[in-house]
């Protein structure tokens, strides 16, 4: 039996039992966060605030929500939107969310990558965030699934299409995918359970991962400065505040999280409120048909850039595109050749490649929402192609950059 | 010492393996189709009561079946345009059939029974009334199902003798 005193407070008393003043020093007092830094370094916990929204909303629409193909399409637009009370407001939330962070994901990852924060250590963090991207998109388009609609369903049957990896013909693994042909009840129940319980599983170990691989090697700074962390927090515990070049995690720098987040959740609830429509595709008030497709089929607005690198080719090369697509954005750290860490506006070519890869992308996602017809099909091609130049050319240019 | 914890380790090792590899093929398993749907999986549809150029649409595994009996005149069109080999042979009569699904994206193509050819409205692309591709996007004709032929009825899941003909011939791939 191990040795306990009699605590004096309730703090006193978890410290004894859990070390919840070491946790406290390890994750926020003492966890430090540069001074130098902007608005943008708030994206992680505006993301986690809103994956929070999500979880929230999504465990009272769970309770209405029926997985079946006959009840799903009701349960959603009757029962959650009519009946009951405030479902509207869960379910419009959770749109809404799904939607949004996706484009806070973007400036996230966008960030990332202007400011260099993925390399001299920071490898892990890159690593495990672009994880996380593709463990969301597999909960995005889950979710998508459940109120079996028209682009429920035939997104299904286009994305559970692509596992059968064109010639390849593959149709064995696709049924199995779907359990059934065609998507049906099986494949409403697996996606199900995926959507509410595997995916935000792995989504919160993720998450968790992700805040762990920045423990050691800290935040990137605007200057990409390479900071003595101990000797700053050396400073700032003898009160030099000024002097030091950091600040706790928490409470100083979670205030102005906390700001951002203000000012994010008014413009986020404005968007619940008044304009929900954005995140719901008015074909998807349709219930599922397997006879009638839609006229056009695309996926959502953050799926577009990568379905529209898949579109303008033939099925096979079309396919490994796509693939390549997905998983090209886990190795920046190591196509990106050169030692610099600063913004890109100081690391010329880096600069020009680092816009020419944002409009790009820009360009890919209006070009996936516009039908494959005359004009609009050259101008996906050449983005498409434009796309992969660009990550060729990356390590050519990175190498031939000059060291800062 | 050492050797009795190596035995211990591989021991514990080879049964963590084999429980592993146990629960994986459980796990596989229960995404198998099930065999309530696979049984579903077979349609068979009497050609007996079809009407010429009168396109029939039924369902088999959740997709559109096309069928349509050919008229003497799309007989003979056919013949010149060497399509006869693509449509099903029951008695005197020739049949289309195939899933109604274009090959280019998997839209549902509508058939005019005056220009006796398919139109998809997705991206323009057409088919003639054996459902030969005729003006593209699309790569080739609708797929035909498997099937076999039993008295004026066919069968649909089923491979009979003229299906794997085709199959053979190239006059289809496996859908």
């Amino acid at each position: 039996m191990a040795h306990f005193e009699k605590a004096n407070s309730i703090n006193e008393w978890l410290d004894q039992r859990i070390g919840i003043n070491t946790i406290k020093r390890v994750m926020q007092t003492e966890y430090w966060i540069p001074k130098n830094i902007n608005f943008l370094w708030a994206m992680g916990m505006v993301l986690a605030a809103t994956f929070g929204l999500l979880l929230v909303s999504g465990i009272f629409l769970l309770m209405y929500y029926q997985p079946n193909t006959e009840l799903a399409f009701d349960s959603v637009n009757y029962t959650i939107m009519t009946e009951v009370g405030y479902g509207w407001l869960w379910r419009h939330i959770h749109g809404v969310g799904a939607s949004v962070v996706f484009l806070v994901i973007y400036i996230h990852m966008f960030t990332g990558i202007y400011y260099g924060s993925y390399k001299r250590g920071r490898e892990l963090i890159w690593i495990s965030g672009m994880l996380l991207f593709v463990l969301f998109s597999a909960e995005a388009f889950s979710g998508y699934m459940l109120p079996w609609g028209q682009m429920s369903y035939w997104a299904g049957m286009v994305i559970t299409n692509l596992f059968s990896g064109g010639s390849l013909h593959a149709d064995g693994l696709v049924e199995w995918i779907r359990g059934d042909y065609v998507p049906g009840q099986a494949f409403l129940g697996r996606f199900f359970m995926l959507h509410v319980l595997l995916m935000p599983l792995a989504i919160i170990g993720a998450i968790v991962f992700h805040f762990g691989t920045l423990r050691i090697p800290h935040v990137n700074n605007q200057d990409g400065e390479e900071i003595d962390f101990e000797e700053s927090a050396r400073l700032w515990k003898e009160g030099k505040r000024a002097e030091s070049k950091v600040i706790p995690f928490s409470p100083v720098f979670l205030s102005k999280d906390v700001f951002v987040m203000g000012v994010y959740f008014i413009l986020f609830f404005y968007l619940v409120f008044y304009h929900f429509e954005f995140a719901m595709d008015p074909v998807n008030f349709d219930p599922a048909d397997g006879l009638k497709t839609p006229t056009h089929i695309y996926p959502e607005w953050y799926f577009l850039w990568s379905y529209e690198i898949l579109r303008p080719f033939p099925t096979d090369p079309g396919l490994v595109a796509f693939g390549i697509a997905q998983v090209i954005f886990f190795l920046l750290p190591f196509l990106d050749r050169s030692p610099n860490v600063a913004p890109a506006s100081r690391r010329g070519l880096f600069n020009f490649w680092f816009w020419a890869l944002l409009i790009d992308m820009i360009v890919l996602t209006f070009m996936g929402k516009l039908p494959p017809e005359g004009i609009w099909s050259t101008i996906g091609l050449v983005a498409a192609i434009t796309f992969f130049v660009l990550w060729i050319a990356l390590p050519i240019i990175t190498k031939l950059e000059k060291k800062l | 010492m050492s050797n009795r914890r190596d035995f211990m380790g591989m021991a514990l090792g080879g049964f963590t393996a084999l429980g592993g590899i146990g629960a994986l093929y459980a796990m596989k398993r229960t995404w198998d189709p099930l065999p309530s749907v696979k049984a579903a999986g077979f349609t068979t549809i009497d050609l007996k009561d079809a009407q010429e150029n009168v396109l029939v649409t039924e369902k088999w595994r959740g997709k559109p079946i096309f069928i349509l009996k050919q008229s003497k005149e799309m007989v003979e069109k056919a013949k010149k345009s060497d399509e006869l080999k693509r449509l099903i042979k029951i008695g005197d009569e020739y049949y289309m059939v195939a899933v109604g699904l274009c090959t280019h994206l998997g839209c549902i193509p509508g058939y005019d029974s005056g220009k006796q050819s398919f139109l998809c409205a997705c991206h323009g692309g057409q088919y003639d009334s054996t459902a030969m591709v005729t003006k593209a996007p699309p790569p080739r004709g609708l797929d035909i199902p498997p099937f076999r032929i039993d008295g004026t009825k066919i069968v649909l899941g089923e491979e009979g003798p003229e299906y794997k003909k085709m199959l053979a011939d190239g006059i289809t791939m496996k859908v």
